[in-house]
């Protein structure tokens, strides 16, 4: 699976206001992810990456074998953006 | 015992448990290593469960946690997360209070 394809199915959704996905290995399998959205606000880091695995569905474990997360609200990440 | 009664038993009956891809001693897999690397940095007793021992252990445990990837790390019956939530749990410092871990100066 390409990057774009799994950016398409977080985008599709989660109402996101930044998303990053990057292919760790090449190998199309491997997976980084950075997703920032309001849903997350007031969830745990387990929530938070629920939801985002749960836009993927069966692709996760089926075509992608890890995908690492960096999930953020929407004022969690500006606050970061602002630091630096 | 079933398998799912079997995990649910675990989970609760160890205050800290990992399930990860090969064991303590050997990790079989980078994300599950970390995992370790944390957990034995901060000294800490933990069972470790090999999924890679039975493939029916890792889809009775993410049916149980609602969580699809390995490793997953469970504190006092609770899922903490996987490498990513562990090593930002670390980072930030929060992992001492999910361990319950009280440093002496």
């Amino acid at each position: 699976m390409e990057a774009n394809k799994v950016k398409e199915l977080i985008t599709a959704g989660l109402t996101v206001s930044h998303v990053e996905v990057a292919d760790t290995t090449g190998t199309g399998d491997h997976f980084s992810a950075v997703v920032v959205s309001d849903d997350f606000k007031e969830l745990s880091l387990v929530e938070q990456h629920q939801l985002v695995y749960k836009t993927l569905g069966n692709h996760l474990t089926n075509e992608i074998h890890a995908l690492q997360l960096k999930t953020f609200s929407k004022s969690a990440w500006e606050k970061i953006n602002l630091e630096d | 015992m079933e398998m799912k009664e079997q995990i649910i038993n675990d989970i609760e009956t160890n205050s800290i448990i990992l399930y990860m891809k090969g064991t303590k001693e050997m990790p079989m897999c980078g994300f599950s290593n970390s995992v370790v690397q944390v957990l034995d940095h901060y000294g800490v007793e933990y069972k470790d469960v090999n999924v890679l021992t039975d493939p029916m252990i890792r889809v009775k445990l993410s049916e149980h946690s609602g969580w699809p990837t390995i490793p997953q790390l469970f504190v006092d019956g609770k899922l903490i997360g996987g490498a990513d939530i562990t090593m930002e749990l670390h980072n930030n410092g929060e992992l001492l209070d999910v361990l319950d871990i009280t440093t002496e100066d």
